[in-house]
């Protein structure tokens, strides 16, 4: 029995469309309806550590006080929007503010480097080689 | 928006609470078509139940695959399932579970940018369908190995002739799995790893 053949498309000049051409490809319907786009918003990824820093202020709007009380151990924006049952570019926003009041902390994921950590590669194999 | 308030929300258990000291995470990916097994596998290595995170897009009169439904022009929702590993105290990774079209990549930021790895879950009955996404992740320079998910019913090829079919250079890794298993999910982490580390010591990835 044969497998199907998988076609490469020609090397050279890339055919792809620019990204997000209007009109054509999907958009986030949260950065449509706007009102997340006012401001900055802070570099999240979705494995990025939230913990917070403070309890919620008496003044905080529920969703940003259950951000706060789940953040009490790190958690990352993936979990947050998981558990809150909200969508990353909406946890995203949340977020924003709280770094802005300075109630949580941010810790930064590691990411592909084009000259990769040989030692961090290898401390993963060992934590697989564990499970 | 169904935000529940915040009394009513179920955190984690906790025994799934992360430590203090951890400081940060990695991601690996694992892409492939609708039905493939992906969030099995993410299943079966993770330490915490899986978890879904969704965004919302509109649809902008490109019909969407069957598999997300409507082919108006509406807004859609498109979900991914992720697991958790924790490595050190310091470390924890994270696997997500995404679905083969790159249209939909967009929604999470940095998704493929950042991940150490992919690993490209393939299902012998459609293996057409990880094609385009093979060709998407070389565009991207994202490093990735072949992963054979065996199912009962699916054909089997010898696994130099699936190399042949994919048109994959001779380094990358191709292994079959069973992804319902932990330990054989577990060793294509491994192998991906391992095919990471290999182009780290050689300073191919570029």
């Amino acid at each position: 029995m044969i497998p199907p053949q998988r076609r490469r498309r020609p090397a050279g000049p890339e055919e792809d469309p620019p990204p997000e051409p209007c009109g054509k490809n999907p958009q986030r319907l949260y950065v449509l309806t706007g009102a997340a786009d006012h401001g900055e918003r802070a570099e999240l990824d979705l494995v990025t550590l939230i913990v917070a820093r403070a309890d919620p202020p008496a003044a905080a709007q529920p969703e940003q006080a259950a951000v706060l009380r789940l953040c009490a151990n790190p958690l990352s924006v993936a979990e947050l929007s998981a558990y809150l049952n909200l969508p990353y570019s909406v946890v995203t926003v949340l977020l924003t503010e709280l770094l802005t009041a300075g109630l949580v902390q941010a810790r930064a994921p590691i990411v592909r480097q084009a000259l990769p950590d040989r030692s961090l590669l290898e401390a993963v194999m060992h934590g697989l080689q564990r499970l | 928006m169904d935000f529940k308030g915040s009394d009513t929300i179920t955190g984690p258990r906790t025994e799934d609470h992360l430590p203090h000291t951890a400081q940060a995470a990695v991601k690996i990916v694992v892409v492939g078509g609708f039905g493939v097994g992906k969030t099995t596998m993410v299943g079966s290595v993770s330490e915490i139940r899986p978890l879904t995170t969704e965004e919302t897009m509109t649809q902008a009169g490109v019909g969407v695959d069957d598999d997300y439904g409507s082919r108006s022009k509406t807004a859609t929702t498109v979900a991914m399932d992720f697991g958790r590993i924790s490595i050190t105290d310091q470390l924890v990774l994270y696997l997500f579970g995404t679905p083969g079209q790159e249209r939909f990549w967009f929604l999470w930021n940095g998704l493929f940018e950042g991940a150490l790895g992919a690993v490209v879950l393939v299902d012998t009955r459609r293996l057409e369908v990880s094609f385009e996404v093979m060709d998407r992740l070389e565009e991207r320079g994202v490093p990735f190995i072949v992963a054979v998910n065996t199912f009962p019913d699916g054909p089997r090829y010898p696994l130099d002739d699936l190399r042949s079919a994919l048109d994959l250079g001779p380094d990358i890794p191709v292994v079959e799995c069973d992804a319902r298993r932990r330990a054989s999910s577990r060793d294509v982490l491994m192998t991906l790893m391992r095919f990471l580390h290999s182009l780290a010591t050689t300073g191919a990835l570029t």
